[in-house]
């Protein structure tokens, strides 16, 4: 959905660009008339408004009080499709991109301690927060999880500014998992912890935290929760046991679209795999579940599915409508 | 306010009997004047329009709820009650504590009620179809959601009667300080000690939906002195709705006999003609919102602090999206995408309870009775926020 909200928008400069890790290429955006860019606090996210259908988010992670330029880092998708792919493929230095906000959904709240939590690019909108805590003069550790040390942006930046001791560096290839139930399986009443990464490590972060006092824990997810590409990036078939209709969904469509054209009724409400109203019976096939609704064992009994947002894992899939 | 002179004005009082009673003409001219209205009786900003009121729900961070969704600023004014902590909070205390509502409504939990809610539904339809004649409001709408959603709560049987004056009272209370508000307010006293009573743990059975709000705060996903607060949320906002809903789609149906025919031909259609019932008569037909920065919506500037208030029922029959018959009420129709839940973070977390409770009564009716018609003048009930019905006399023949 497009808002009609013309908040700030502006169209700004690519002034630098380099690569930070593999796969993350860190951009510097400057006003392309050299004005002063609006303020913002750590945490805060901007819109890359890419394409008229493509806007995608990115936390700003370089320094609040450098008003003259806004740097974000962007983690190359694997299949390569998408907004990723884009700013990787199209923003070079000289190019401009148009951009709104910033806003501030995960701001840093005062505490003595932090604990910082990243997973791979996730460690962006944490940057500024290690700044400002140190300069609040509050404790904090930031633990860092990647795949390997050369997936993990900014490291070098990270140790040089803050020692080895508050900067604790574990890529997965060496260490296995983030040790979770080490960090947080005994609350401390006077630490926030502020989490950024990838869904699975946002969800077992948020089972840990669940013996914390309620509000210790800060992450960023809250509207639709964030789905990566889907399983298949073609075509697929969706039988319609009761029509008696067989009915292709294309990459760009989703099943509840290609239903509801073909004259079959279907109840929707959010069609964003949040609200619950669309969910449909499956009778046979397997399912790419991209809901916000359902628990990991529910989808894995691969009975139900919500057709505004899910699509199939299997050639096809024959529902119950 | 300084918009006032750049946009339309309207003097109408959306809060009058008039338009309480009759909504629609003034809809049609508030969505012909602008995207933005003034009414300057208030001194708010309108909007009537689908894609201005969905944009406006969706954009959380610009068009707060924590400040109120009526029409009192909570910034400037104490509120009348404690605050909710779902519907009157913004992220991301709406979010810990919506994540924890989610899983006491989740999938599951609304799967194990569909059983009971479909016995009390064939019971109340055998008698009613048996009876002729009833009242489509007093003897059905009002009954089978306190009977059913209060079982599904925990509540205990003695005193529901004090849930549909509470409900009414808090509706009343998102509009402004007239007669149905001071009405409501005269007899509220023993309402709200009923109320408040009854989100305590040991007012609720140990399995209802009240005790699992209990149980989340045992599990640290809200805090004890959240959890009545919740309770609250569910006996304020899940009656009176559902209530109205079902009024509205008998009200519907009883003047649309072809609509009642096709259902009668096909009585899964049941949660078709209640969304499409939702869509054409909206049983909350506002809610407010207040600009937390300076926003342009449509190219109208909308300032910081400004009161905006969301007419949920004209965005449902707004032309300019669902064509030329938007005002028609056809129950094949795809009526996906209105907005009588909401849109967005605060979109009803109880929407898959009232439609089970829709889908369950209108199909036992539907599947008895092969005509509805109206036996008499219905009477309307008039609401701050709510659009609805007191009395609907009905007459069904048998199938
Ligand atoms: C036909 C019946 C119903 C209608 C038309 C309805 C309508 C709505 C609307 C329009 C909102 C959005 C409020 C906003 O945007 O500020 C909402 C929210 C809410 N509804 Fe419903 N509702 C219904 C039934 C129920 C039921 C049965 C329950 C309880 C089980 C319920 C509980 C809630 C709660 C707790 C919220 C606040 C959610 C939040 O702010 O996150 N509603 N409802
Ligand atoms: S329409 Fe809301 S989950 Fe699909």
């Amino acid at each position: 959905m497009k808002s009609t909200h013309e908040e700030s928008e502006i169209d700004l400069l690519v002034a630098d660009r380099r690569v930070a890790a593999d796969g993350v290429v860190a951009l510097t955006l400057r006003h392309p008339a050299g004005e002063e860019l609006p303020a913002w606090e750590p945490g805060a996210h901007v819109d890359l408004i890419l394409t008229e259908d493509l806007t995608r988010q990115y936390s700003l992670c370089g320094d609040p009080a450098d008003r003259s330029s806004w740097q974000i880092a962007v983690l190359q998708e694997s299949d390569g499709r998408g907004g990723s792919a884009y700013v990787h493929d199209k923003l070079n230095p000289g190019t401009t991109v148009r951009v709104r906000g910033p806003r501030n959904h995960f701001p840093l709240e005062p505490a003595d301690r932090y604990l910082f939590i990243a997973g791979g690019i996730g460690i962006t909108p944490l940057l500024p927060m290690l700044e400002a805590a140190t300069a609040a003069g509050a404790e904090w550790q930031l633990v860092y999880g990647g795949r390997t040390a050369a997936s993990m942006a900014f490291v070098a930046d990270l140790r040089a500014a803050h020692g080895d001791d508050r900067v604790v560096l574990r890529p997965q290839d060496e260490h296995g998992l983030l040790d979770l139930e080490a960090l947080l399986g005994a609350p401390a009443g006077d630490t926030l912890v502020y989490c950024c990464g990838p869904g699975p490590l946002l969800d077992a972060v948020e089972e840990r935290c669940s013996s914390w006092p309620s509000g210790a824990l800060h992450t960023e997810r809250f509207t639709p929760k964030e789905q990566g590409e889907p399983v298949l990036s073609g075509a697929f078939e969706v039988e319609l046991a009761q029509s008696g209709l067989t009915l292709t969904v294309p990459p760009d469509r989703s099943i509840l679209e290609v239903v509801e054209d073909a004259g079959v009724q279907v109840l929707s409400s959010c069609q964003e795999g949040t609200c619950g109203t669309c969910e449909t019976a499956v009778l046979g096939g397997q399912v790419d579940h991209r809901d916000s609704l359902l628990t990991d064992e529910e989808k894995a009994a691969n009975d139900t599915m919500f057709v505004c947002v899910s699509r199939a894992a299997c050639p096809k899939l024959v529902l119950d409508l | 306010m300084t918009t006032s002179q750049t946009v339309p004005a309207l003097g109408d009082d959306p809060f009058g009997s008039e338009i309480l009673t009759d909504p629609y003409e003034f809809h049609a001219r508030l969505r012909e004047a602008a995207p933005v209205v003034h009414l300057p009786r208030y001194d708010l900003l309108a909007m009537g329009r689908y894609a201005e009121v969905r944009a406006t729900l969706s954009d959380w961070e610009t068009f707060v709820s924590s400040r109120g969704v009526g029409l009192s600023d909570f910034g400037r004014e104490k509120p009348w009650r404690p605050p909710s902590l779902l519907l009157e909070a913004d992220p991301p205390d709406h979010t810990v504590v919506r994540t924890a509502m989610n899983g006491v409504i989740s999938p599951r939990n609304v799967r194990k009620l569909r059983a009971e809610f479909a016995a009390a539904a064939d019971e109340l339809a055998d008698t009613l179809v048996a009876r002729g004649r009833f009242d489509a409001v007093t003897d059905l709408a009002e009954i089978f959601p306190v009977r059913v959603f209060g079982d599904a709560v925990g509540l205990p049987a003695q005193g529901r009667e004090n849930l549909l004056p509470y409900g009414a009272l808090a509706f009343n209370a998102f509009g402004p300080r007239n007669q149905l508000l001071t009405d409501a307010l005269a007899k509220a006293a023993p309402v709200q000690e009923w109320i408040l009573a009854h989100c305590q743990r040991d007012e609720l059975t140990p399995d209802g939906l009240g005790a699992e709000v209990w149980a989340a705060a045992d599990r640290g996903e809200i805090t004890h002195e959240q959890a009545p607060l919740l309770v609250r949320s569910l006996l304020t906002a899940g009656l009176d709705t559902t209530v109205y809903g079902l009024g509205n789609t008998l009200y519907a149906l009883a003047r649309h006999p072809e609509q009642w025919a096709a259902l009668h031909a096909d009585p899964k259609l049941a949660k078709f003609a209640f969304d499409e019932a939702l869509r054409w008569e909206a049983p909350i037909q506002t809610f407010f919102r207040t600009a937390a920065a300076d926003a342009v919506v449509a190219g109208i500037p909308i300032p910081k602090d400004t009161k905006v208030v969301l007419f949920l029922g004209s965005a449902n029959r707004d032309s300019r999206h669902w064509g030329d018959d938007a005002e028609t009420f056809d129950v094949r129709r795809s009526a996906g995408g209105h907005v009588a839940f909401g849109m967005g973070i605060h979109q009803c977390v109880g929407q898959p309870i009232a439609r089970l409770e829709a889908e369950v009564v209108l199909g036992a009716f539907a599947s008895r009775a092969a005509r509805l018609e109206l036996d008499g003048e219905p009477v309307p009930k008039l609401n701050n926020t709510l659009k609805g019905w007191a009395s609907i006399p009905v007459r069904v023949t048998a199938a």
